[in-house]
Parts: structure tokens; sequence; C-alpha cells
């Protein structure tokens, strides 16, 4: 492999992290409040809102529904209000945030909907408020899962990332498609793919790892 | 302490069903120090009854009164503040699983927004008092249900509160382990003088700690009173049935077999003689040997202790002239024993009990 593809694909994955790694921590940052509120704004539960409930949970099926590449291309118009322009690795961050805040909203609902009922009657009876019962019950009873939830989004992105070489961003699916594939060296589609496998093999241990240590539940004493 | 004022409960029927009653007209008071059991099978609504002591569930009419409180009538601020004083322990203990027993003990109290000084004060002797100074530092899946439970029990007196509900709170536990947690209840309830509000399956959890019990049934209270009254003298079947679970007043098979009412040529009567109390002391099968030249077979018979006063029931074949017997039962009722005739067995039965 010559020097230069090795820069290229340095540079790539660069990209490819710096993505995944702000799309993914913007979509944190709103897909954990919307999932907070998705879970506990349901019937019977602690900020029941079934106007809120319906019309989220919408929203959010409907951009999940939106196959990725469409998602893309789709919302340029808001790509170039947020960012300035619509083409380029900075631009890409916004629709892979837009994709990743539901998903994300989706799987922490999901983990907080797991933990007990039990508890938060008991938070109940201790005469919790109800942020009180989110910040110091459902999200740290739920953390373990929520770390394996964010691990999975992040995989998720990385995959993600390498569709947006379709709107001038770059990345490592980016340099798989333009010079693996169009200029026909496969030396560097399987580099690419390579780094990709390590990478996501990466992300998952460490998810893993994190979600292991903040797990309490079953502890080998 | 507490006071239920027809206190009624509707559940919505699922799938557009019928309504369910889970309380129909609660009447009860409950007095500040004592220990209360209630008791019921499943579905009796006294889950629903202990729940809407403290707002889990809302009644749909009626007054619940908790230290003169209207519990009902509280905004959302004042219900938290009353029910910071108001502890409550689960039967699956709902313990943190990501916080050790110090902070799980500490929760009610970092809730309330105390400063960490002030919250170890409080949290230190209550793990003593429960016995898991030694245990602090874990987290609750390393303990056993008994220790868990132990932890529920710091947690909720850590507000200070004046009343501790137990929702079948030994009902996970061995027989071993709810004895111990019973006495520990006890302990406190003498200690601290705090009211203890209890609901349970298992009479024999009624019979080691409460002081008065209320019996439920189909959302009512069928009967209630002092622990030793209802089960020295149970009136309501449910509640006999009850009864009969932990005091074995309940005659052998083998000896009901051969029960007759009708009395038999050559057979002698059954007895059973209740003892209760003080009285339960009273040597009374040799004054009848001797006063009425009785002789005594005893078939069946068990002596209890319930809030520790004796009570006991014997059945005893009684062998003599039907004057002697006459005069014999005439003798125990003036001795403010209570005796019935259970039936007739022939001669030769011997003892089964």
């Amino acid at each position: 492999m010559s020097q230069q593809i090795f820069e290229l694909l340095v540079n790539a994955t660069i990209e490819t992290l710096y993505m995944v790694g702000l799309a993914g921590l913007l979509g944190t940052l709103m897909g954990l409040p919307l999932g907070v509120l998705l879970a506990t704004s349901g019937r019977g539960e602690l900020l029941q809102n079934l106007t809120f409930n319906r019309v989220a949970g919408l929203l959010v099926n409907a951009t999940r529904s939106t196959p990725f590449i469409i998602l893309v291309v789709a919302i340029i118009p808001f790509t170039r209000l947020i960012a300035g322009t619509s083409i380029g690795t900075t631009a890409a961050i916004v629709p892979l945030t837009v994709a990743a805040v539901p998903f994300i909203a989706r799987l922490v609902e999901g983990a907080i909907r797991e933990v007990d009922h039990g508890l938060i009657e008991a938070a109940h009876t201790m005469g919790a408020t109800p942020l009180q019962i989110i910040t110091k019950i459902l999200l740290p009873e739920a953390l373990p899962a929520i770390v394996l939830g964010l691990t999975l989004a992040a995989v998720s992105l990385i995959g993600y990332s390498a569709m947006v070489g379709a709107v001038g961003g770059g990345g490592l699916g980016d340099l798989g498609i333009r010079y693996g594939y169009q200029r026909f060296l496969p030396e560097v589609m399987a580099a690419v793919v390579l780094v990709l496998i390590v990478l996501v093999q990466l992300v998952q241990s460490l998810g893993e790892w994190i979600a292991r240590r903040v797990n309490k539940r079953s502890i080998v004493s | 302490m507490i006071e239920f004022h027809g206190v009624e409960k509707e559940f919505p029927g699922r799938g557009g069903g019928a309504a369910v009653k889970a309380l129909d007209g609660i009447d009860l008071n409950i007095g500040r120090g004592e220990i209360f059991g209630i008791i019921g099978r499943s579905g009796a609504g006294k889950s629903t009854l202990i729940r809407v002591v403290n707002m889990l569930e809302r009644p749909t009419s009626g007054r619940v009164t908790v230290a003169g409180i209207d519990m009902n009538a509280l905004d959302a601020a004042g219900l938290r503040a009353a029910r910071r004083g108001i502890g409550m322990i689960f039967q699956h203990f709902n313990l943190l699983s990501s916080r050790t027993v110090y902070d799980n003990v500490a929760l009610p109290l970092e809730l309330a927004g105390l400063k960490r000084s002030e919250i170890r004060a409080k949290v230190e002797p209550l793990l003593d008092l429960v016995g898991l100074s030694d245990k602090r530092d874990r987290y609750p899946a390393e303990l056993s249900g008994g220790q868990k439970q132990r932890v529920g029990i710091a947690r909720a007196l850590s507000s200070e509160p004046k009343v501790l509900l137990c929702d079948e709170a030994t009902s996970a536990l061995d027989p071993e382990t709810t004895t111990s947690i019973l006495r520990l209840l006890a302990d406190i309830n003498a200690k601290l003088g705090l009211t203890i509000v209890l609901i349970t399956h298992e009479m024999a959890v009624i019979k080691e700690i409460c002081h008065r019990v209320a019996v439920m049934e189909a959302g009512r209270v069928i009967e209630q009173g002092d622990v030793f009254d209802v089960f020295t003298a149970p009136r309501h079947p449910t509640t006999r049935s009850f009864v009969s679970s932990v005091v074995g007043a309940e005659l052998p098979d083998t000896l009901v077999e051969r029960l007759s009412a009708e009395p038999l040529p050559g057979g002698n009567p059954v007895l059973r003689i209740t003892f209760k109390g003080a009285l339960a002391n009273t040597p009374i099968i040799s004054q009848l040997t001797r006063r009425f030249g009785l002789d005594l077979n005893i078939l069946h018979g068990r002596i209890d202790h319930i809030q520790g006063a004796p009570f006991g029931t014997l059945v005893v074949e009684a062998v003599g002239s039907a004057e002697a017997v006459q005069a014999a039962i005439t003798f125990i009722n003036v001795n403010n024993l209570s005796v019935e005739v259970l039936g007739h067995v022939p001669a030769n039965l011997r003892a089964v009990g």
C-alpha cells in the first residue's frame, strides 16, 4: 500500500470518528431526554401526557422508517440551515444526528421501561418528585441497558456514516466507494473493511466493558 | 393514628367488564403505637387497603386520615411531605440495585435534601439497628432475602416516620428469616413507638407480633379485634379457617370418622375443653378424675401461646357414668372454661391425636 493511500485511510478514519463521535454525542444529548419523556409520558406513567407521547412517537417512527440514504437527501434544506452548507463532512453530521436522536430515544425508552415498577412506587412512598424519580431512580437503574443501547447506536452510526459520501461527506465509507469501487483498487476496499471491523469491535467491547462496570445487579463476590 | 371512614375503591373492569370493588365500605381505627395486622386471602383487598394509607391508590370515596391529616385532600407537595412520615416496606424489597446498602438507606434523606453529614448521622445508627453495619458497602445483589428486607426497613425508617406500612413484608422469606424480621419489627415498635400496619396472608405472622387484627374478605372487614380474642373465639368461618391454620383446632380425620352424634351403647362422650389465658393453668384433668371418678382418655390437644397468653384445647374421651360426666361438664363451666360435647365414640377407641 502506497504512502498516499495510507494517508487517505488515516484521514478517512479520523473523519469517520469525527462524524460518528459528534453525531453520537449530539444524538445522546437530545435522544436521552426524549427517550425519558417517551418512557414516562405513556398511560399511567410518571408524567402522563398522551398527546405528547403520541406525537413524539409518530415523529420518531417516521424518522426511523426513512432509509438513511433517503433521509440524507430529503433533509438537505434543513442541513443547509444548520450547518451553512449541505456538502462535506461537517454538514453530514446533521443527518447523522437526525437519525441518531430517534434511534437513541427508543433505546433509552426501552431501557427505562425495564426498570421494575416497584422501585418507582417505593420512591413515591419516600416523597420523591417526578424529576427525582427520573434522576435518582430511573436513570441509574437503567444505566447498564442505556450504555449497551448507546453502544448499539454508535455501531449503527458507523454504518450510516458510510453513506454520507453521497452528499460529499468523507470518512471510511466514502473512501471505499471512491477508491476501492470506482477506481478498482481492491486493496483499498479491503483496508477500509478491515478498519471498520476493528472500529466496530473496539466500540462494542468498550461499551460492554462499561456496561459491566456499571451493572451492580449480578455481582460475583 | 390511622382512620378509615367508609373507604371504597373500585377498579375499572378489564376489557370493558364490570368494575371490581376492591374496598367496600372500610371503617377502621388504628391506634398510635400498635401493631395492626390485616389478613385476607389474595384478592380480599388487603393490599389495596394498605396502599390507600399513603395514596399509592386513591380511594373512590371515603376518607383516610393519618395523624389527623386527610390524605386524599393533600396537593402534590403536601402529599410528598406527608409520605415522608409514612415508611413502607415491600414483599420484593424494592431496593435500588445500583446503590449500596448505605446509599439505599440514604436515599429518602437525599430526596429530602439533607446534607451529607446529616445523612451519615442518621444512616449509621439505622444500619446498626438492623444489624447490617458490616454490609454497608455491599450491593443488594450480594445480600440474602432477609438482609434485603433489613435494608428495606432501615430505608423506611430513615426519614423518622410515625407509621410503618408492611406490604407482605415476609411473604418472600423462609420461616426462620420471617421470624427474625418480625422480631426486628416488634423491637422497633417497642423502641420507637412506631405504629405498624402489616398485611399478610399468613396467620402465623399475625399471631407472632400483632396486637390487633382485621380479617378481610371481598373488600370488607369481616372481623376485627384483639389478636388473642380473634384467635380464641373466631366468629366468621373465614376467620376460623385462618385461625385453625396455626392453632390446629381441627380434629384428626381418624377421630372424626369414629365420632357419632348419638350416644352409643357402651360408648363414651368426647369433650372439647378450651383453656384461655390464666385459666389455662387450671389442673382441670386431675380435678375431674378425683372429684367425679372419671377416667379421661386424651385424644387430641394443643396448648399455644398467643401474645404471651396461653390458649389451648384438649379433646378427651370421658369414661364414667352419665351422671358423673354431666356433673363434670357443669364443673368445667363453673370454672369458666368452655366445654362442648363433640360426639360419642365406641368404648374401645384408643388415643389417636
